[in-house]
């Protein structure tokens, strides 16, 4: 029962952390002085809501590695999936505001001498379709790859390194001009979002809230996962996988159903970044995005939920200082940062913050159960 | 040729395993009745492990018939399948989920629908829970149910995974070396409670602790090679001339 309300207890933090944040950054953009030190800059406001999008994915992640062993190093396709996802959509926005004025056709498109849009763009125009694209497809991705992967019992290090190939072979395809994604430079100039143009503070504002709010119910609806008897079958097939089988647990369906649910939260968390970063193209596929959010897990602590969110935090405000500061360093940094954690913290900061906090909690009863003894002997 | 229809529990009929040309198994035979323990005994690589690997559905043979029931082929079926057959496995070495705690071990383990959808909207009804009682109390583990099952002794894992399996509610056991690493008094407890087990359920163990088989006083069989070398009461298959050769050496 104890850690049951310890675990109530962090879900208390984030949902409350994420509130404050949906709250107060809008107050601090729109009613703080400007002069003053509370305020948050407009450009600072998408900046925050990608962080929120890199924990939502983040979040993800930990779902499958933390809790069912499954290391996925090719999430960020998942990611970028629901990212072009979102990107057709705004596509389809401008209209004809782009530069060669189609009023269907997408620029490039026209500038590839396309006559007409193809099959798989029809509907990206109605935004209930993209949003169902959004999960629909990294679902799809997710479940085809995974069907194959975990029958075959494919797992460890060599799951990590197809999961690594899936993201690259879609990078390459998605490279290509007639992929009809918009090649190298991806999909971009984006107008507005449901009639809301997205260069407007309040547009940002509403999609930061929106991305606190998304990252909120993704946390919740993990923790709701990760504590349900289906919660236990996935810790026991990360601990002792060939065990679970033999209990009668089909450890590939769990696998598969863990597997499609994390894709679409990733999807979700690239879809909402999109938006408040103004572009999507295939370097998003790239295998090192995917690899980082292994890192943003590893500092946060893994298996622990929490964890995820706050090391996906922590790592790209790093990040952003870093870039600004010493940019050549950040690489050299993040690698760095990984072997830290790896040998010296290896379950994180959450993990060891809770190893330190239980230590001293038992040295205090300790303290307190000595003097009712000697009490007691006189 | 259809598959004889034999009133056993478990019916083996020339099984053999072949790992790269070696014969793991060899035309193995081996029948085990409703409700009977029989301890099954033999040198290292004898193929008792290899045996229980058919059982449950872990390695397929190259040859032979598996039959459950008189009527469920396990040589088709997968681990799940068997698992949910009613054929539960206790491995060599404890394998209990560490992380977890002991009653979550035994949640895991009782007899529910297993599916994923099942799972995540699972409750646990007040009967479960009674049964929980029983079963944490059948293991002696009530003081522990809150424990992670790793902060435990190696003879108290060895007894929940036990539990583990008389949750699972199987009609036969597989019991691998439930003595190894026991001190004497666990090992005896074990006999008791494996003979409490054996009245309602069929029972293979699997073990090196001779004593510990004769404590048992059920039928033995002798494994040699991947074949039955001898079979009956423990006095009988020890007098055979073969198994002291096997044992003591050619």
């Amino acid at each position: 029962m104890r850690t049951r309300s310890v675990l109530d207890r962090q879900t208390i933090v984030v949902i409350g952390f994420l509130a404050g944040a949906a709250m107060l950054v809008p107050i601090f953009n729109g009613l703080v002085a400007q002069d003053s030190a509370l305020h948050v800059p407009d450009h600072l406001v998408p900046l925050l809501g990608k962080y929120l999008c890199f924990a939502l994915l983040a979040l993800s992640v930990d779902l499958i590695w933390g809790f069912c062993g499954i290391l996925s190093l090719g999430h960020g396709a998942f990611f970028a999936l629901g990212g072009y996802a979102m990107g057709m959509y705004l596509m389809r926005q401008v209209g004809s505001r782009g530069v060669y004025a189609h009023p269907v056709l997408p620029d490039f498109m026209v500038f590839l001498n396309w006559q007409e849009l193809p099959w798989f763009w029809y509907g990206s125009d109605i935004f209930p379709i993209a949003v169902l694209m959004v999960v629909l497809a990294p679902g799809i991705l997710a479940l085809a790859f995974g069907w194959f992967a975990f029958r075959s019992r494919v797992t460890g290090v060599y799951l990590s390194i197809i999961t690594q190939a899936m993201t690259f072979a879609l990078m390459l395809a998605f490279f290509r001009n007639d992929m009809g994604f918009g090649g190298n430079n991806g999909l971009t100039d984006f107008k507005d979002i449901l009639g809301f143009p997205l260069q407007a503070g309040s547009t940002r504002l509403v999609l930061f809230v929106v991305s606190a709010i998304a990252l909120g119910l993704g946390y919740l609806l993990c923790r709701w996962l990760v504590e349900s008897k289906f919660g236990k079958v996935l810790v026991a097939i990360r601990d002792a996988e060939n065990r679970t089988r033999f209990l009668g647990y089909r450890v590939e369906r769990y696998k598969l159903t863990v597997f499609i649910i994390s894709a679409m939260l990733a999807g979700l968390a690239g879809a909402l970044y999109v938006p408040q970063v103004g572009i999507i193209n295939p370097g998003e596929f790239a295998p090192e995005n995917s690899i980082e959010i292994v890192i943003w897990v590893a500092v946060g602590g893994r298996g622990t939920l929490a964890g995820a969110i706050l090391g996906a935090l922590v790592v790209n405000a790093g990040k952003t200082w870093f870039t600004g500061a010493l940019p050549e360093f950040w690489l050299f940094a993040l690698g760095g940062l990984f072997v830290f954690v790896t040998l010296l913290m290896p379950r994180g900061i959450l993990g060891t913050g809770q190893e330190l906090w239980d230590r001293m909690r038992q040295r205090s009863q300790l303290h307190q159960a000595a003097p009712a003894t000697s009490q007691a002997a006189e | 040729m259809t598959a004889p229809i034999t009133p056993a529990l478990l019916y083996l009929d020339n099984i053999t395993v072949t790992f790269d040309g070696f014969r793991a198994l060899n035309a193995l035979s081996l029948a085990v009745d409703h409700a009977e323990m029989r301890a099954i005994i033999g040198p290292n690589g004898a193929g008792k492990t290899t045996m229980m690997d058919v059982i449950t559905g872990k390695t397929r043979p190259n040859q032979g018939t598996a039959l459950f029931e008189g009527s469920h082929d396990l040589t088709a079926l997968d681990e799940a399948a068997i698992a949910e057959l009613g054929i539960g496995r206790k491995f060599q070495t404890p394998t209990v989920f560490e992380m977890h705690s002991v009653e979550d071990n035994l949640l895991l383990a009782s007899r529910s629908r297993r599916g994923p959808f099942s799972t995540l909207f699972a409750r646990q009804t007040p009967r479960e829970r009674e049964r929980m009682d029983m079963l944490l109390d059948r293991v002696r583990l009530t003081a522990h149910r809150r424990r992670k099952a790793g902060e435990l002794s190696h003879g108290q894992k060895q007894w929940l995974e036990i539990g583990m399996l008389l949750a699972q509610e199987p009609k036969l056991l597989l019991i691998d070396e439930p003595a190894a690493g026991m001190t004497d008094q666990e090992t005896a407890d074990t006999v008791d409670l494996l003979r409490d087990i054996a009245t309602t359920k069929a029972v293979i163990v699997v073990e090196h602790d001779m004593t510990f088989v004769r404590d048992l006083g059920v039928k033995v069989t002798c494994l040699h090679e991947g074949s039955v070398l001898a079979e009956g009461p423990l006095d009988a298959v020890s007098a055979n001339e073969r198994v002291v050769e096997v044992y003591l050496g050619r």
